[in-house]
Parts: structure tokens; sequence; C-alpha cells
């Protein structure tokens, strides 16, 4: 019953009797001119009465020069509005180029002003120091214990340090400046390498440390020392002087900068990391995709296959269309309210940040994978199903491997959004500032894009080409994400 | 008021099919089917058999026996209800929701709907063949051994590959894939997708095939492979099979039972159903009258 004529009754009339010759180019006249009803029932009955009326073969001829007067004029026609047809398709043809070239050039744009911007990132400038790792000034011995060691004046031989360097530092202010030179980083390096060895104390050791970041962003930049008039910068005179002595001693040296990638944040620049936010960022997309895919997947199969059409699905049906328009800061309010407030879930925890975002992720996903099960040939269905597939395995031995890569492409939309998403994650607390790498699901960490952001807030200068980096990093996330999910996509694709 | 809207308000609102006047007469003072429905050794049988999609009905009291080793072709014009039976058969219907069978249907006298005979285990006993083509996204072999590993047919692989091979042999397609079975089974022609289709069908053992137009998408050449193959699997199995092509009915088929506007017209033999027919709507089709 599924394939229905489609011809019109009025054609079977003619069409399906046993038509003499002259009848069938009657039944061609009536059809072509709209000549009144009563000529075309007289045409057809010619043949019965060759009096009266025009004839059969009149009527036939009459036809054909209708026609093929007919059909100059709709080559004339056809002819006239053909340039225009073309024009048209030219024309549309070229807002398509247009379109495509100005949102490469948008995106070429903002790829190059963001590259520009954060490699300097990539790289940190380090200052050459005799460390005299003295025992009197550390106020610890070779044979103190760990805690003992961790608790030494560091910063005091850091100092000192510098001041051997430039004795010519005088007074408190002068002293301070000359300090100011060197990041905070340094007592920390020093600390390490007593830690790993502490039968270094008493002897001098040479280390690269860290350099503030003003004087780093100079030596980054190769500013010309000798005309401190032309340099922008919040250094002194007195300062820059000492910069020069040290460039011109080599004693100042760019090196790729590898604490972007093993620190959390810090308040100062060229201590401050990408790696806290970068965990943070993995591990609440983990539960995201955990939470939201089998979820999804498991709604959008029971919806697509096994749920009756009634009034309860639709209503399922519309909330979810509706739950993927809903702005994603609700979403947060829904996630403080409940797990924070009601479960008491720890604040600022990635566990809490992907539970939300699976919320906002979950519409997407089924959605999607919704539209890829529809798209399914049903022939595939019956075709299994015909040999006796029970409607579990119709759907788990043919319809969802067919569906996945649909199904993958909406999962990594959705991943890719909640990667990017911050609103809902300062209701939540993840817009702390947090120093630590988090370690696991429940400690406290902040995100690629909350730290972007925090960053982008931040006054130092040093931090402007930090925030480009850690798009960038956010940018290779998203690609690896990507690459992943084209991985798998394309070896699902393989068995179709 | 011209002829075209003259002639759609003078036919019965239930046809959805144009008629010319006598066959419309034919058809209303149509009562019983003429000839006889029951086969000499039935496999499935069904009586007053009535399917309804929503308040549509479909299909008119219909009774028609298919035997055992041999072909039944059900003929008739587009939108007869030949194709909406068939699928009766194996409960393929049972996913539209709309769709509402009473009357009775049995499979060696267990009914079909009851509640001992799962849809389930019903098609694995009564296999289909589509009108298209529609091997599984899989290897040619998986194709095939899909449906013993499902139920279980097989306890080992060696088994399991007997299976194919037999299978492969009997829809007369090894020759053709046997370098190949690790290729998808989507790379085939037509032709060799279909008989892919009917290995798989063969390979789950099935006691009766049915068959929705299976050549309505193949080639003459290709057609004739399928009829050879029908002909020489109708020696195991009850074959019914719909079909829009007279010829291909007139050759692989015993008997005919001819459908029209969801009413079984006539049932005979095949020789007498296309040589003698007995009903004013079998000839008026059967001579191409119209359909």
């Amino acid at each position: 019953m599924s394939d229905s004529d489609d011809r019109t009754p009025g054609e079977d009339t003619g069409e399906r009797a046993p038509a003499a010759a002259g009848d069938e180019a009657a039944r061609l006249a009536a059809r072509r001119t709209p000549l009144p009803a009563a000529t075309v029932a007289s045409a057809a009955r010619a043949n019965d009465e060759p009096e009266g009326v025009p004839t059969a073969s009149e009527v036939a001829r009459a036809a054909d020069a209708d026609a093929s007067d007919r059909g100059s004029r709709t080559t004339a026609k056809v002819r006239a509005s053909l340039r225009k047809r073309y024009a048209a398709e030219r024309r549309f043809r070229w807002y398509g180029i247009v379109a495509i070239a100005a949102s490469l050039g948008f995106l070429a744009l903002l790829l190059t002003s963001i590259v520009i911007k954060g490699t300097p990132a990539f790289s940190q400038t380090f200052l050459k120091l005799e460390v005299a790792l003295d025992a009197d000034t550390l106020g610890v011995t070779a044979e103190s214990t760990p805690a003992e060691l961790r608790r030494a004046n560091y910063a005091g031989i850091v100092k000192s340090a510098m001041r051997d360097r430039f004795p010519d530092a005088d007074g408190r202010s002068e002293k301070k400046a000359l300090y100011s030179l060197v990041s905070t980083g340094a007592d920390y390096q020093v600390a390490r390498r007593v830690a790993a060895d502490p039968s270094l104390i008493g002897q001098t050791v040479s280390l690269w440390v860290p350099a503030d970041d003003e004087l780093g962003a100079l030596v980054k930049r190769d500013a010309d020392f000798s005309r401190p008039d032309t340099l922008v910068t919040r250094m002194s005179e007195q300062q820059l002087g000492w910069a020069k002595e040290l460039v011109d001693a080599g004693e100042l040296d760019v090196r790729f900068n590898s604490t972007f990638f093993t620190n959390g944040d810090s308040r100062e620049p060229e201590l401050a990391g990408i790696r806290a936010a970068l965990a943070g960022s993995a591990f609440t997309l983990l539960i995201t995709f955990t939470l939201s895919f089998p979820i999804a997947v498991a709604a959008a199969i029971y919806l697509e296959e096994f749920a009756p059409q009634n009034r309860w699905t639709d209503l399922v049906e519309v909330n979810i269309n509706n739950l993927a328009a809903v702005p994603s800061i609700v979403f947060g309010l829904l996630g403080l309210a409940v797990f924070i407030n009601f479960f008491h879930l720890p604040r600022s925890a990635p566990v809490v940040g992907g539970i939300v975002l699976s919320l906002m992720t979950l519409p997407t996903i089924i959605i999607s994978s919704r539209a890829s099960l529809k798209s399914v040939p049903p022939s595939i269905r019956e075709a299994a199903r015909g040999i006796g597939a029970s409607p579990l395995q119709v759907v788990f031995h043919h319809v969802l491997p067919l569906a996945m890569p649909g199904i993958l492409t909406g999962t990594i939309i959705g991943l890719a959004q909640a990667l990017g998403e911050t609103a809902p994650l300062l209701m939540i607390g993840m817009v702390a500032f947090i120093v630590d790498v988090p370690q696991t699901i429940t400690d406290a960490a902040t995100v690629l894009p909350v730290q972007v952001y925090l960053w982008a807030d931040s006054p130092e200068r040093a931090f402007v080409e930090k925030t480009s980096a850690a798009i960038m990093v956010l940018l290779a996330f998203l690609i690896v994400m990507n690459a992943v999910a084209v991985l798998l996509r394309k070896r699902f694709e393989r068995r179709w | 008021m011209s002829i075209v809207a003259d002639d759609i308000l003078h036919r019965p609102r239930h046809l959805d099919m144009p008629l010319k006047d006598d066959a419309t007469d034919a058809f209303e003072r149509l009562t019983g089917t003429v000839g006889d429905v029951t086969a000499d050794d039935p496999k499935m049988r069904t009586a007053n058999v009535d399917v309804f999609y929503g308040a549509k009905q479909a299909i008119h009291d219909v009774s028609l026996d298919i035997g055992n080793n041999e072909v039944i072709a059900m003929i008739g014009p587009s939108g007869c209800g030949k194709s909406t039976f068939l699928r009766c058969l194996n409960r393929m219907n049972d996913t539209i929701p709309s769709c509402r069978v009473t009357g009775s249907m049995s499979l060696d006298g267990e009914d079909l709907y009851g509640a001992e005979l799962d849809p389930v285990l019903l098609r694995a006993r009564v296999g289909m063949v589509f009108q298209k083509p529609n091997p599984f996204a899989k290897s040619i072999y998986d194709n095939v051994a899909y449906g013993p590993r499902i139920h279980g047919l097989a306890s080992n692989r060696a088994e399991l590959d007997d299976i194919v091979v037999d299978s492969l042999k009997k829809a007369g397609l090894h020759d053709e894939v046997k370098d190949r079975f690790e290729a998808p089974g989507t790379s085939l022609s037509g032709g060799q997708q279909q008989r892919l289709c009917i290995a798989r069908t063969i390979a789950v053992s099935p006691e009766v095939i049915l068959m929705d137009e299976p050549c309505s998408a193949l080639d003459p050449i290709a057609t004739a492979r399928i009829e050879e193959l029908i002909d020489e699997l109708r020696q195991n199995y009850a074959i019914a099979i719909v079909t829009h092509s007279m010829q291909q009915a007139a050759r692989v088929s015993q008997r005919t039972a001819y459908f029209h506007l969801g009413k079984l017209v006539e049932v005979g033999d095949t020789n007498q159903v296309f040589t003698n027919p007995r009903h004013e709507l079998t000839e008026n089709y059967i001579t191409g009258r119209f359909g």
C-alpha cells in the first residue's frame, strides 16, 4: 500500500481505454490546449460520427501545428531568459566566494594576532647568578633535615648574590631596585638545587635563574640598552644600566619557557604557567564526556528506536530542544544550588564543573545523535529484523555503528562548547586563583578559558603575551580533541 | 464541468486507484476469491485476514495458503496490498504503530500473532528478501554469518565457515566472491548484492522465504539468475514472491494469486491464471488493460 499511483484521473479516462489512433490524437489535443470540455468530448466521438464537428485528423493537425508553435515559443523564451539565469548563478557564486574569503580573512587575522602576541610567552629570559651557598646566611648546614632545608633563607642568598654582582647598589631603595631584577622564582630554584644536593652548602654555584618580567620582556625584544630613553618600560635608568652591564657580559639569555607548561598560575608573570588550567580542563572534560556521552546516546536511542509516539515523548522532545537553547549561566546557577548547596560537593572542583557542563552538553549530543540515527536507512533495520535480530540487536549491531560518525561529530561539537565555556563555571567557583596543579577531580581547579580571562584581567604587561599563549594552548587542545574524533570517525566510516 | 471532476465525483471514496467504469463495477460485484486458496501441502495458512493502517483498511478478508516446495506469486496493480500481506507473514509490519492485523495466520499450525510464536523466532523461520538489495555495512562473510551468529547456529568457526560457504553456493554467489570474503558487501554489484541478501536469508535455514519484488532493482541478466535461483530453492523451501512482472510470475511460480485493491481476486495454478483467468479483473490485468 506504500506506493500509490500518481497519475491523474483525467489522463486515465483516455489512456486506459482501448484507444484508436484518432482518440489518442484527440486526447493529446485535449491535454495541450485548454479547449472547452464539449469540444474534447465531441472530438473523442469523432470516429463514430464523421459528420458535423471537426474530424479527428483535423484536430490532430491543429494540435501538431499548435505544438510546434508552442515549441518554438518555448525555445525563444528560454533563450531570452538564459543569460539572466546564468548571471544570477554567477552572482550567487561570487557571493559565496566573497563570504568564504571574508571568513578566512578574519580567521587568519585572529590567528596571526594571537600567534604574534603569544609567541614571546614561550621563551623566557634567564639571568646568570653566582650564588655563594653560605651556611650562615641560609641558616642550615649540610646535615639539616629536608624540612629545615625547605625553610632556609634562600631569598637572602639570592639577594646577597645580586649585591655581590653589583656592589655599587647603595642604600635601601637602590638595593630594592637591584633585587627586583631577578624573579622570586630564583629562590625556588636555589632551594631545589640545595634540596637535591645538600652537600653544595658552603660552595659557590653558578645558576641561570629567571629574570624579572620587565627586564625579561626587554631582553626578549632585543632592546637597545645603550639608549635607555627609547625604551618603554617601568625600569629606572639605574636598573637599565645594570641590565646593559649584564647583557654586555652575556649574563642574560633567552631560553624556552618550560615553566609555562609545568607551573600553575602565579602573581608573577614570569612564573605563571598553564599546567593547572590544562589539568583542570582535562579533568572537567573527562567528567563531561563520561557523563554526557553514554547518557545522551542512550536517550537518543530510546527516543529514536524504542519510545512510543505519544504526548509524553513529544513533551520530552520539546524540552530537550528547548534545553539546548538555555543560556549556559542558568546551568551554573543550577549547579550552585543543587550540587554545591544541596549535595555539598566541593566548590571549584572539576567534578562539579563536569556535571554542570554535561547538563549543558546533553541536549546538543542528544539532538545530533537522534538526527544521525534517523539518517540510517530503514532498509538496514528491515534487513536485520528480517533475519530475526531482536530490536536491541538491530540497534547495536547495525544502526548504532552506522550512526556513530554523526554521533561523534555531535559529541565533539558539544565538548568543544563545554571546553570554551566560562559562565556556568563562574557560578560554581572555578574562577579562583589556583596555584597548585589539581591532582584529582575534587581538587580546586580552574579551566583554560577562565585562565585566559584571569590573565587578560591582570595589570602586568607580561600577562598580555600569557593570555595569547593560553589561547593558543586552548586552540591546540581543541585541535587535538577534534583530531581524535576525526580518527575515530574514520575508523567507523570504513565499516560502512 | 470537466470530465476530470466528473470522474472524481463519481468514484467510490475508498478507491485510490483510478479505474474504468466496468472494472469498478466488477470490483464492486466482487464477493469472494475465485479459485482454490488452499495448497496441497500447506506450510503457512491464512484465513479472513484484514489489515488496517489506522482507519484505512489495506487488506480485505484474504485467505491464502503457502505450500511446501512451491513458489506462489502474488501479482496485482500498485497499492493492491500484496506487499502488505507478504510483510504480515513474518510480522514485519509490527513496527508500524497504526498497523492492525485481524484474522488467522499460522505457520505449521502455530498462530503467527499468538503468544507462543515470538516475532524473533518467527523471522528466523520465515526469511525475507526485500525489494532493494540491502546488505549490511559489513564484509561479505559477516553479512552471511550474521544470522547464524545471533541465533547461535554454529558452535565454532569451522561450522560457521561451512554455513557461509554453503549459503553462498546455494545463492549462486560463491564462485564470484570466494576470493574476497572480507570485502564489504556494499562493494558488490546490484544483482550480486541481492544474491548476497538471499544467501544471508538462507544461512538461517528458514522454512519459508518471502520475496518482495526481489528483482525490481535489477537488470534482466541479474533477474534471470535470481529466477533460476528461486526455482532451485523451491526444492527445500516454501516461497512466496511479490512481483510486478507478470512474465516473472509466469516463469517462476506454480501458483499465482491476483490481488486487487486489498482483495484477493483469484488464486490458481499459474498456467491456468495466465492462460485462462476466471475473473474479469484478473483477465483485465493480465491482458494489460490496467495496472
